[in-house]
């Protein structure tokens, strides 16, 4: 997929799985059928802006305008969501 | 419950918190499985904790960190404050598992339970041929309602997971398993070759599959990983050989009173599943917290670090991935849950592997399984 097939796409979760901080482990995780994927800081701030209208793009934008001296954030959240997609972990609709 | 009593902490050992809650809420169940984990002495356990005492449990585990909450048994369906437990710890934060037989679902339960905020639903199969399956779990009627339940499950918008324990006497018919699954719209599943603890320790001559099958078995999913891959299919077939087969043993647990907290259904913490069979005095929520269970009772520090072990595992350079396997097959095949876990080509006891293995060859027929049930259990009390 190019960027521009990706932009304008609403990221979700795939149905089943949960987005949550948890106080004991100090960060956020993904919960899923018995399982459970701890989330670093980049991951969790990406995944705290699906609500399921906002597209990539907009999320892109977001997080620009959040963290502007960060390089090369459009790569790093694209090449997240492309992993998170083929571990069947969200959805693009 | 209180938190007091004297602390068996090991001071050169860091203790993580209990992510994995299973709630085994009752012994109960209509099925008859010869491979169930429960204890072979279930029959003697009968004062289950009550709804109170079990969302006190709950609160004080995710206190401590659990994550995952799975509610299991027996067949916890025969619980009539399910729904109550579930909303309990769903409100609580947990992500709730509901591990079912479907023996006794319906779908005004299913609804009901998605009301209360479950997570996620599994299905286990004896096999994907009707007959199998019936004759295993020891009831005419399993399979077809088994059937209808995994298709309420996903219409309901549940992920689905399904579990098929595989033997002898099933695993042949794996690929007819793993079309079932998709058929149903599996989200997960579970390809489990039982391991030999409770019922199916009794059973082993009997399931045991042979090298043989157990190959075919492994072939024919990687096939199929490689089909769905190939079609871009969410499904996930999870492979479980059983360790009779391996030359190292298994990393149990992730090591002892890791990650991992069993409560029974009278309330007794475990470090496992089937760690009650072991000569360990065991605590119970009944008389002390959570919180002192996990960091300082005896039980679940007994083979925490690695102070507790003698050779061949006390100079492996192995021990840190493996922690010297499972304790309860220590225990069940050398007399001593603090030896080497024989599945392991370094334990003097490896023979009794090698033997059982011999032993798969032959195989037992069917007919002469002992099937999980409360007489056999009290003919096992007795004995």
């Amino acid at each position: 997929m190019t960027h521009e097939d990706v932009l304008p796409r609403v990221p979700v979760l795939r149905r089943g799985y949960r987005f949550q901080f948890e106080p004991a482990q100090d960060c956020h995780v993904l919960l899923y059928p018995e399982g459970m994927i701890k989330l670093n800081d980049s991951a969790s701030e990406i995944l705290k802006r699906f609500d399921g209208a906002r597209t990539v793009g907009g999320i892109v934008a977001d997080l620009q305008a959040n963290f502007p001296g960060a390089e090369g954030i459009e790569e790093d959240i694209l090449a997240f969501l492309e992993v998170a997609v083929e571990r069947f972990w969200i959805e693009l609709r | 419950m209180n938190g007091s009593g004297s602390s068996f902490a090991k001071p050169d050992v860091v203790v993580g918190p209990p992510l994995w809650l299973l709630a085994e809420l009752t012994y109960r169940c209509p099925l008859q499985c010869p491979y169930c984990s429960n204890p072979l002495d279930f029959a003697r356990s009968h004062e289950e904790l009550s709804t109170a005492e079990w969302i006190e449990v709950f609160r004080q585990a995710r206190e401590m960190g659990a994550a995952q909450l799975g509610f299991s048994g027996g067949e916890p369906l025969v619980r009539e404050d399910l729904v109550e437990l579930i909303a309990a710890a769903r409100e609580l934060g947990y992500y709730t598992n509901l591990i079912t037989s479907g023996i006794g679902l319906t779908e005004a339960k299913i609804a009901a339970f998605a009301e209360a905020g479950l997570d996620h639903i599994q299905i286990s199969f004896q096999a994907a041929d009707e007959d199998v399956n019936n004759l295993l779990a020891g009831s005419k009627k399993a399979f077809a309602q088994k059937l209808a339940m995994a298709r309420a499950v996903k219409a309901h918008g549940y992920p689905m997971v399904l579990n098929f324990v595989t033997h002898r006497h099933n695993i042949d018919n794996i690929e007819r398993i793993i079309q079932l699954c998709l058929e149903l719209e599996a989200d997960f599943v579970e390809l489990a070759t039982c391991q030999f603890y409770g019922w199916a320790e009794l059973n082993r001559a009997g399931l045991l599959p042979s090298k043989e099958q157990l190959v075919r078995a492994e072939r024919i999913t990687n096939e199929w990983r490689e089909k769905l891959a190939a079609e871009n299919h969410p499904c996930k077939l999870i492979f479980v050989t059983p360790d009779y087969y391996e030359e190292r043993p298994k990393g149990c647990m992730n090591g002892w009173g890791n990650l991992f907290l069993d409560i029974t259904p009278d309330g007794t913490a475990l470090p496992c599943h089937s760690a009650r069979q072991l000569p360990v005095q065991f605590p119970s929520v009944r008389e002390h917290s959570i919180e002192h269970i996990w960091k300082h009772s005896f039980g679940f520090n007994k083979y925490r670090g690695y102070d507790w072990m003698p050779e061949p595992c006390r100079s492996c350079d192995e021990k840190e991935q493996d922690f010297g396997g499972c304790r309860c097959q220590a225990f069940m095949l050398t007399g001593d849950a603090a030896n080497a876990d024989p599945v392991c080509s370094k334990s003097a006891h490896h023979g009794k592997i090698l033997s059982a293995r011999e032993q798969a060859e032959q195989g037992a027929p069917l007919e002469q399984l002992q099937y999980r049930n409360e007489k056999a259990s009290k003919l096992i009390l007795k004995a």
